[in-house]
C-alpha cells in the first residue's frame, strides 16, 4: 500500500505544503489550520515535515467513544467521519505523534486522510521531500531520528 | 469583502499609545497594489518629506503585498517604507522569512507606526489582540537574544518576531530590522527609524488566512509559474545550489566585481569567497523563506578551529553550529571590497551584522572607505584604534561590533561612508548615490547598473533595476555591458516592472525564471480586480514616479542622479574592463526623456497628471 514518505533532508522549509494542505482544509491559505506541519530546527539546520503516518497501532481510532474513525480500505488512511466525530478530543491526546488537531471553528477532530490518495503535499513539495510511494513499513521516523541524534551530538562536540 | 488583501491597515501610535485598526484604502490598493506602492502612497499622504528621519512625526509603513502569505512562489516579503536616515530619502526596504505571511495570517496588510514612545517597548499582535508592552529589558540585547526571549516571554513559541539589534537602537544609519534570525529589511537604515521610535520588536502569531477572489484560476496560475521555475537553470539550479554567491566568480570574470573601494575591479581571491567554495567547504542546508520554491538561502557553519578563529566580545551561543549567509552582496562588501579573501572571517562578519541587526552591504562597503581612509593617511592609527589595512579580516570582525556599539572610531563608520569621507576631508572616497553604497557591481563595467545606481530612489541600489540580468546574464536577452545604447529604455522598463513586483508580495527573484505575464493571472484571480500587462507597467511608473516626487518635495533634484568622480572619471586600472569609466552623460537625458520628465530631471505636471499623482 503506498504511504507518505518523508525525506527531511530535502526540506527547506518553505511551507508549500502546509499551504497546499490548509487550502485543500479551508479554501484559503492558512498554514495554522495545516495538517502537515513543518518542524524548524534553526541552529541544526534541519526541517522536518511532520504529519499522520497512519500507523497501524492507530491509537486514535481505539481511543475514539463514538467510532469517528474509520478505516479507509482504498488508502489505508485512518479518517474521521464528521458526521459522527462529537469533538471530544481524546484522539489528539491519544495520538503519540501529535498529529491528530482539533479545529475551534467546526469542534470536531481533524486529521491527514491522504487527500482520498492524492495528497496535495506531496505535490506541492518543490525539493520532492514528501513522496507517495508503495512501502511496507514507514520507518523514516526512526531513521531520521537517529540521523538528527547524530548530529546533533557531532555538533555538540564542537565538530560539524 | 476584499480578496488576496485582509482589508485591514493596523494604525500604531506609540506616543499616545494608541491602537487603532482601520480600512485599506481600497482605491490606493487597486493603483498600487501592495508592498512599495501602497507603503509610498501612504507616505506621501501622511508624512512631510522634509523632516528629520528620526524625528517622532517620520512614521514607518510595514506593508505586505496581495500575494504575500498566499502558495505564489516567494510570496513571502513586506517592506518597509519610511524616510531613511543614511539617504534622507524614501526607503523601499524588503524582507522575506515568515514574519510578512504572519502579520497577514493576523489579519492586517500593513503597520502604521507613528510617534516615539517614552520608553523601549515592544508590540504584540496576536490576531486581533494588539498590545504595547515594556521592552526595558531586552534593550541593548542583540536580535538572537531577542527572538528568544521574546518567544518565551509571549508564551507562544509559535511567534514569528521581526526587532533590531544594539545597531538599530544606537542610530547607526544603516540598521536593519531582522526578522526569522537572519531576514533584513536590510537598507538606508529602516532599523535606526525603529530604534529612534523606542520601538525593539514586532511580534506577531496569526491563526488566520488569505482569502482568494477565484481559487480555481488562481490554482492553475500559480501551478504554470512553478512549472516555469523548475524550468529555468536560475531558478531550479543556480540559486538553490549556490546561492546568489554563485556570482562571484561570474562577476568577477566580467571585470566587474569592485575591489578594495573601487580602486580595482578584479578580486585575486574571488574563488576563495565563491559560491562554489562556500558550497563545498561551509555550506550545511539551503533555506527557503515562506512559500519560496527556489531556497537561495544559505545555511553556512564555522567548523572546529574556524568558529575561534576571530575574537568576538558578543558570543552568540551557535557559533559553532549554523547561521545563514553570507549571500552575494555580503560577501562583496566585506569580502572584495575589502579586500578580504577569507570566507570564514566573511561568515562570521555576516553572522555578526545580523545579529547586531545592521546592514551587511552598508557595512561592508564604509569599512572599505574607512580602509582606504587610513592607508591614504586621512585617518591615523591612534584615531582608528585599530590597523584598518585592506585584507584585513580581523579588522572587519572588530568593526562590526564597534559600529554596532558605536564605540571608538566604530561610532564614525556608523555614520555611512558618505558622511565618513566627508568628516575626514576625503568626499571623493565615499562610493555611492544619495549617501548610500553601491552593491556589487561595477558601473564602469556595467555601463547600465550605472544609470541604475544614479537614477535609484533610495541611493545606490542593485534591487531596483537589476540590469545586470541582461547585461551579463543574458536574460531575456544578452545586451553588451560596455555599450551605452539603449540602457535608458532597458533602466527604465526594469525599474517600472520591478516596481510592480515588489508591491505584490513576492520575491524579486522569481524574476529571473517568469516576468509580469506569468505574475498577472495569480494577482488578477488572488485580488478579484483585473488587471492587464500595461496596468501593471502604469503601476510600476506610478509607483517610480511617486517615490521620486517624495524626494523632489524632501528637496533632492536631478543634480543628484549622478556618480561618484571614480566612477565617471578614474578609467579601470586592470583586468578584463581595463579602461573603461561609466558614460552617464550618455544615458541620463535619454531617461529623462523617456521618463517624460524635464531636462533637470524634475517631474512634469503632465506626468503627474498621466499617472493620477497631480
Amino acid at each position: 500500500m503506498k504511504q507518505l514518505r518523508i525525506i527531511p533532508d530535502k526540506c527547506t522549509s518553505c511551507l508549500q505544503c502546509e499551504l497546499a494542505c490548509s487550502f485543500v482544509q479551508t479554501g484559503t491559505f492558512q498554514p495554522s489550520r495545516s495538517l502537515i506541519r513543518v518542524y524548524v530546527f534553526d541552529e541544526q539546520a534541519s526541517y522536518a515535515p511532520y504529519t499522520c503516518f497512519q500507523c497501524s497501532e492507530a491509537w486514535c481510532m481505539t481511543a475514539c467513544p463514538v467510532n469517528a474513525i474509520a478505516l479507509d480500505p482504498a488508502t489505508g488512511a485512518k479518517v474521521i467521519m464528521d458526521n459522527v466525530c462529537v469533538g471530544c478530543a481524546v484522539c489528539t491526546i491519544a495520538c503519540p505523534y501529535g498529529t491528530v488537531f482539533y479545529n475551534p471553528d467546526t469542534h470536531k477532530a481533524v486529521k491527514c486522510d491522504l487527500c482520498g490518495g492524492d495528497p496535495a503535499c506531496v505535490k506541492a513539495c518543490p525539493t520532492d521531500a514528501i513522496e507517495y510511494v508503495e512501502m511496507e513499513q514507514p520507518d523514516w521516523l526512526t531513521s531520521w531520528a537517529q540521523r538528527v541524534d547524530e548530529r546533533f551530538h557531532t555538533m555538540q562536540e564542537g565538530g560539524h | 469583502m476584499m480578496y488576496g488583501w485582509t482589508g485591514t491597515a493596523l494604525r500604531i501610535n506609540l506616543t499616545t499609545r494608541q491602537i487603532m485598526k482601520e480600512p485599506l484604502r481600497e482605491e490606493w490598493a487597486h493603483e498600487y497594489i501592495g508592498g512599495r506602492g501602497l507603503g509610498a502612497r501612504y507616505l506621501l499622504a501622511e508624512v512631510d518629506p522634509t523632516i528629520n528621519p528620526f524625528s517622532p512625526d517620520n512614521k514607518m509603513m510595514i506593508v505586505t503585498g496581495p500575494l504575500t502569505g498566499t502558495n505564489a512562489s516567494c510570496g513571502s516579503r513586506y517592506m518597509v517604507i519610511t524616510k531613511g536616515p543614511l539617504t534622507n530619502a524614501i526607503t523601499t526596504s524588503n524582507s522575506g522569512g515568515t514574519w510578512g505571511p504572519e502579520l497577514k495570517a493576523a489579519g492586517y496588510d500593513m503597520l502604521i507606526l507613528e510617534g516615539r514612545a517614552s520608553s523601549p517597548c515592544y508590540l504584540w499582535i496576536y490576531n486581533d489582540q494588539v498590545e504595547i508592552r515594556d521592552a526595558g529589558h531586552l534593550w541593548g540585547k542583540t536580535v538572537w537574544e531577542t527572538e528568544e526571549q521574546l518567544k518565551t516571554e509571549v508564551g507562544v513559541p509559535d511567534a514569528i518576531i521581526a526587532s533590531i539589534g544594539p545597531a538599530g537602537e544606537k542610530l547607526v544609519r544603516f540598521a536593519c530590522i531582522m526578522n526569522d534570525l537572519h531576514r533584513a529589511a536590510g537598507r538606508s537604515g529602516v532599523g535606526a527609524v525603529m530604534g529612534s521610535k523606542n520601538l525593539k520588536a514586532v511580534v506577531v502569531r496569526g491563526t488566520g488566512g488569505v482569502r482568494l477572489a477565484d481559487p480555481k484560476t488562481y490554482m492553475e496560475a500559480q501551478w504554470a509559474m512553478k512549472i516555469k521555475l523548475r524550468e529555468s537553470p536560475v531558478t531550479s539550479q543556480g540559486l538553490p545550489i549556490y546561492g546568489t554567491e554563485v556570482l562571484v566568480n561570474v562577476i568577477n570574470e566580467h571585470g566587474a566585481l569592485p575591489t578594495r573601494n573601487h580602486q580595482e575591479t578584479v578580486f585575486e581571491h574571488a574563488e576563495a569567497i565563491s559560491g562554489e567554495t562556500l558550497t563545498d567547504t561551509r555550506l550545511v542546508s539551503n533555506k527557503a523563506c515562506f512559500s519560496c520554491t527556489i531556497a537561495c538561502g544559505r545555511v553556512a557553519t564555522l567548523p572546529g578551529d574556524a568558529a575561534g578563529k576571530y575574537a568576538v566580545t558578543t558570543h552568540p551561543h551557535n557559533w559553532n553550529i549554523a547561521g545563514e549567509g553570507p549571500e552575494y552582496e555580503a560577501a562583496w562588501a566585506m569580502g572584495s571590497e575589502c579586500g578580504v579573501g577569507d570566507l570564514d572571517a566573511l561568515i562570521k562578519a555576516n553572522w555578526l551584522c545580523n545579529e547586531l541587526g545592521m546592514d551587511a552591504i552598508s557595512f561592508g562597503a564604509t569599512v572599505a572607505a574607512a580602509m582606504e581612509l587610513y592607508e591614504k593617511g586621512a585617518v591615523p592609527l591612534a584615531e582608528a584604534g585599530i590597523p584598518l589595512n585592506f585584507g584585513s579580516g580581523e579588522a572587519l570582525i572588530a568593526m562590526a561590533e564597534k559600529v554596532a556599539y558605536r564605540e571608538g572610531f566604530g561610532t564614525e563608520l556608523a555614520e555611512g561612508s558618505k558622511r565618513m569621507t566627508e568628516k575626514f576631508g576625503r568626499p571623493e572616497l565615499f562610493m555611492g548615490v544619495r549617501g548610500q553604497e553601491f552593491a556589487a557591481y561595477e558601473a564602469r563595467a556595467i555601463q547600465g547598473m550605472g544609470l541604475g545606481y544614479a537614477t535609484s530612489n533610495r541611493g545606490a541600489c542593485h534591487l531596483k533595476a537589476y540590469t545586470v540580468a541582461a547585461e551579463i546574464l543574458g536574460l531575456p536577452r544578452q545586451m553588451d555591458p560596455r555599450a551605452t545604447e539603449g540602457k535608458a529604455e532597458l533602466t527604465k522598463v526594469f525599474q517600472d516592472a520591478t516596481a510592480t513586483v515588489d508591491a505584490t508580495g513576492l520575491c524579486q527573484f522569481l524574476t529571473f525564471g517568469i516576468g509580469l505575464e506569468e505574475i498577472l493571472p495569480q494577482l488578477s484571480a488572488a485580488t478579484g480586480v483585473t488587471y492587464t500587462i500595461e496596468d501593471l507597467m502604469k503601476i510600476g511608473e506610478r509607483i517610480w514616479n511617486l517615490e521620486r516626487l517624495w524626494n523632489e518635495r524632501s528637496g533632492m533634484t536631478g543634480k543628484e542622479d549622478t556618480l561618484p568622480n571614480r566612477i565617471l572619471a578614474e578609467p579601470i586600472p586592470s583586468g578584463p574592463a581595463k579602461g573603461q569609466v561609466n558614460r552617464l552623460g550618455e544615458m541620463l537625458p535619454e531617461y529623462y526623456q523617456l521618463r517624460g520628465w524635464d531636462t533637470d530631471g524634475k517631474i512634469t505636471e503632465e506626468k503627474l497628471k498621466e499617472l493620477g499623482l497631480a
